[in-house]
């Protein structure tokens, strides 16, 4: 067991895959996650290619001696009480909501578990400020709140964003807080302050990959709650402006002719189950991916 | 087993345990001779997974369900054998009969409940004709036996310190008079004063009751102050078992507890090295073919990787090594194995 | 050991203080007023049971902990009120090595990621490559063989990941290392391999190290000088030889009594019992603060904390029995 010391040596036998690759080995090994991968990939691409499936006319354009069609080869999904065309309607709304559902739930991560990081690593009277003004913004509910702020700023995108995400990002401060508290106690942590590591790189090195798992089953829960919440609004009268077509809206307005077109009601539910189910098995995989414990 | 008159309280043949996950199959005990006698106290000593508490929770049929299995072999408590009575019959045997104290005490103790009630339930479970005062009477006795104020039943666990919590704990397991006590490194936790006074308690209730007691450590030094007969296990075997002064005097030895013996930091001796056995317990998922401690022995020989070598008997004094068998020749058995 | 006055020792605290407030407005004394010398290339072995501050007083020299009131000296400069981006550079020299093989390292990283870590930090080397080699070089030297440099902390066992906690530490490296009970989480064989490189180590590079402990046996090989805490005070302090074969407070007695010896010949001899418990270090009164447990007490011993009096060269007791009051 002498020591020895050894000056100059190939990196060869520790050339490791890169990160990256090594978690999108371990992702695609998990069958959900690759089921999930696919489906959401297909929802993307269809979405992301919508003006070159049906134009957007078809998704406005009203056509009174087309109401209420059942589905058919010429309206695949039928057409909804202004005779529009409901699969242009759903393919198009994909597009606003699903982008705002994953802006909204990608901006509230960020935040909110920033501030739980910070007020868990902290702690002290940093940690009161940020959890007593956490109180405060509980203490008026969900949806008062928001449409508070939309109604106040107006019903377009950015500000429908920025009410969800100012809705969402409590939950993250929490949930990153009492994990932090826990992580913060650990040797590593205070083994990086005595090898010189400042706070910031604490916590972006060392606290948040390990928090990141919670984050992210979290995040993948939240998508398809903020696609449901944006209904809510819609229904409201809060959403996106109208004829400007979304998944809430076209659940809120078929729900009318829930009896007589339930086809209506069908086809933007499943997309939204089918969405959240791929973006929940893409996040299961995700974070089994991003721990080396499972590695294997 | 015809037994005219029981002499050994426990006597583990030939026992096998597995874990088996769906990845692997952990083979904790492979094979396990193991006897106490009436009234005497053996020390299972070894290192971190070489199987002494999978031991003491075969002795109790508490493997975890899901994944141990004990594949083989017989463990006679008092005549009759566990592994074949039912659950129902066990949960007489368990606290009544046989008891455990663990490592940590707070996994013991419930933390809402007062100590004295917990001793209570015990005593209770036990003797269900007792009356309340008879109970409250045994509890104080109980807590007066381990040298805690009996005014103190109606704390909670909290409120005590390590060293009485283990008390409390150790109060417990002996309130039904069991005649086995199985004490897995029932000191490990505590500070090296504590561990005095409560090993010198354990060591006047065993004398007073009568009790006989399964040790489990890996400190000979406790081994040395408290047991009557040792038995030392590596990967699931018992490599070498004897008396006391077996172990501790005799001159024969196998390599590992010989190097067992080197590795503890001696007080009387300056020495700057240390002399530890190199290299690490095999994995138990991968065990070798021959004598498990082999691929770590500075005595290795081609025999001991080919086959599980048998059992070497002087008197008292057994040794799983080729070393003293017949196979590799005795001349070899006298050889001076602390000459390194 | 410390006969050379001459030399500025590496490092020195005087009447270090470290107090906990409690809710309540009351003050946990974890550490009470410590004066000690480590020099350059020796090991200064700290004993006590759970509780003494050992491991407090050792992060507050650090500076993990900020001292309550007192002086750290390193190399004769005073850290003790540097702020953390001072302290930095003075990070390379002094490091530590954690009792808790589990906790210590980042699960999250591999074993070269984890040992390079302080090296990127002070960006010691300019290519990735070339920290990595360091790396490397450390893990020859801890004894860690270089196919463990992908693997993850849980692949490892205790003794492994114990040591790349060791190679991290001496990544930059230090010239002072505080070891917080490195071994005592490790089994006995594994605890002696550790130990043996610790000791390698130190011969090789002239570290000095502060060897924290509850264990006597392990302590003496591992040490020129030995202090003996009770309830964040130190009540004797002597060289290793000294402190074994004349123990003086009946503390560090007591202490030396209770470790049940491996041999039998000495089985029916009663455990020299001390009795009691440690009090509570919270809003301690004056006086010795073993008192209460003491079978010598005498009532001046609760009145006034005895005096830290040097009884034979390099010995020191603080207790007014050896001391003849």
């Amino acid at each position: 067991m002498n020591p020895q010391k050894v000056e100059s040596t190939t990196v060869d036998n520790f050339k490791r895959p890169s990160q990256t690759k090594e978690i999108w080995r371990r992702f695609s090994k998990s069958k959900g996650a690759v089921i999930g991968f696919v489906l959401f990939s297909i929802i993307a691409i269809m979405l992301l290619a919508a003006d070159f499936i049906v134009p957007y006319e078809a998704a406005i354009k009203q056509d009174f001696t087309q109401q209420l069609a059942a589905p058919s080869r010429e309206h695949f999904f039928g057409t909804d009480g202004y005779g529009r065309d409901a699969f242009a309607r759903l393919l198009h709304g994909g597009r606003t909501s699903l982008s705002i559902a994953l802006l909204a739930t990608f901006s509230s991560a960020v935040l909110g578990s920033a501030l739980g990081a910070i007020s868990g690593y902290f702690g002290g009277k940093v940690d009161s400020f940020i959890m007593r003004s956490l109180d405060i913004f509980m203490s008026v509910p969900d949806i008062l709140f928001t449409m508070a702020v939309v109604y106040a700023l107006g019903a377009n995108f950015t500000n429908l964003l920025f009410a969800l995400t100012l809705a969402y990002f409590t939950n993250y401060v929490r949930l990153v807080r009492s994990q932090v508290l826990n992580l913060a106690e650990q040797d590593y942590v205070e083994a990086a302050r005595a090898g010189g590591s400042g706070s910031t790189r604490i916590i972006l090195s060392h606290i948040i990959p390990n928090a990141v798992g919670v984050i992210i089953v979290n995040t993948t829960l939240n998508v398809a709650k903020i696609i449901l919440y944006e209904s809510t609004l819609s229904f409201l009268g809060l959403g996106m402006p109208p004829p400007q077509p979304e998944w809430g809206l076209m659940l809120s307005e078929a729900r009318e002719f829930m009896r007589t077109a339930p086809w209506l009601m069908f086809f933007p539910s499943a997309a939204i189950v089918i969405t959240a189910a791929s973006i929940n098995l893409m996040g299961d995989g995700l974070r089994d991916a991003l721990d080396p414990h499972l590695k294997s | 087993m015809a037994h005219t008159e029981i002499q050994n309280i426990l006597e583990i043949r030939d026992l096998k345990v597995i874990y088996k996950t769906d990845l692997e199959v952990v083979e904790a005990v492979n094979g396990l001779d193991l006897t106490i006698g009436k009234g005497k106290t053996l020390g299972l000593v070894g290192e971190t997974g070489a199987g002494k508490t999978t031991t003491a929770l075969s002795i109790l049929k508490l493997l975890p369900s899901i994944t141990g299995r004990i594949l083989q072999g017989e463990i006679y408590f008092d005549g009759e054998d566990i592994l074949k009575k039912s659950e129902h019959d066990m949960q007489s045997v368990r606290g009544n009969r046989i008891s455990m104290v663990f490592q940590d005490p707070m996994t013991s103790l419930n933390p809402v409940l007062t100590v004295g009630d917990q001793i209570a339930e015990a005593v209770q479970l036990h003797n269900p004709d007792m009356s309340k005062e008879q109970i409250n009477e045994r509890v104080a006795a109980t807590l007066n036996m381990v040298g805690i104020m009996p005014s103190r039943s109606g704390d909670y666990p909290h409120q005590f310190s390590g060293g009485m919590k283990q008390r409390v704990v150790i109060a417990m397991a002996l309130s039904c008079e069991p005649e086995l006590l199985i004490a897995d490194e029932p000191t490990t936790a505590l500070d090296v004063t504590i561990q005095a006074q409560v090993l010198t308690m354990i060591r006047e209730l065993r004398d007073r009751l009568g009790t006989s007691m399964l040790m489990i450590t890996h400190d000979l030094g406790i081994v040395a102050q408290t047991c009557d007969d040792v038995a030392v296990m590596y990967s699931g075997i018992i490599i070498e078992a004897g008396t006391a002064e077996d172990i501790f005097l005799g001159d024969k030895h196998h390599p590992y507890t010989v190097g067992l013996f080197n590795s503890i930091p001696n007080l009387d001796i300056k020495s700057d090295r240390l002399n530890p056995i190199t290299g690490l317990m095999p994995d138990p998922t991968n065990l070798p073919k021959g004598c498990v401690f082999a691929p770590r022995c500075n005595h290795q020989m081609e025999i001991c990787l080919e086959a599980r070598p048998g059992v070497f008997e002087e008197g008292t004094h057994k040794i799983r090594c080729y070393l003293f068998s017949e196979a590799a020749g005795n001349s070899k058995a006298g050889v001076d194995l602390n000459a390194e | 050991m410390l006969n050379d006055n001459q030399t500025v020792p590496l490092l020195e605290t005087v009447e270090l203080r470290k107090l906990f407030k409690l809710k309540g407005g009351s003050n946990l004394h974890a550490v009470d007023g410590i004066n000690m010398k480590i020099y350059a290339g020796k090991t200064l072995g700290v004993v006590g049971e759970s509780g003494c501050g050992k491991s407090t007083l050792g992060r507050t020299i650090l500076k993990l902990l900020e001292p309550t009131s007192g002086q750290i000296l390193f190399e004769g400069n005073d850290i003790t009120k540097y702020s953390v981006s001072k302290m930095r550079p003075v990070r390379k020299d002094m490091q530590i090595i954690f009792q808790d093989p589990y906790s210590c390292i980042d699960p999250r990283k591999s074993v070269i990621e984890i040992i390079s870590e302080y090296m990127f930090i002070h960006k010691l080397y300019k290519s990735r490559v070339e920290t990595f080699n360091k790396a490397a070089g450390l893990m020859d030297m801890v004894g860690l063989a270089r196919r463990y440099a992908n693997s993850y902390p849980h692949e490892l066992d205790g003794g492994r990941r114990q040591r790349i906690g060791i190679a991290r530490a001496l990544s930059l490296n230090p010239k002072f290392i505080v070891c917080d009970e490195p071994v005592s989480a490790l089994d006995v064989s594994v605890q002696a391999q550790n130990l043996n490189l610790l000791m390698d180590i130190q011969d090789e590079l002239g570290l000095a190290y502060m060897f924290v402990t509850h264990d006597l046996s392990v302590v003496k090989h591992i040490s020129d000088d030995i202090m003996v805490m009770y309830l964040g005070k130190c009540v004797e302090r002597a060289t290793s030889d000294e402190l074994f074969a004349n123990p003086q407070h009946p503390y560090t007695k007591a202490l030396l009594a209770a470790i049940p010896k491996p041999d039998i010949r000495m089985r029916n001899k009663e455990f020299q019992l001390i009795k009691g418990e440690v009090s509570s270090p919270v809003n301690v009164k004056p006086g010795c603060r073993f008192a209460s447990r003491c079978d010598y007490a005498v009532p001046e011993c609760s009145q006034r904390d005895p005096d830290f009096v040097e009884t034979s060269p390099e010995h020191f007791v603080a207790c007014y029995i050896v001391n003849g009051r």
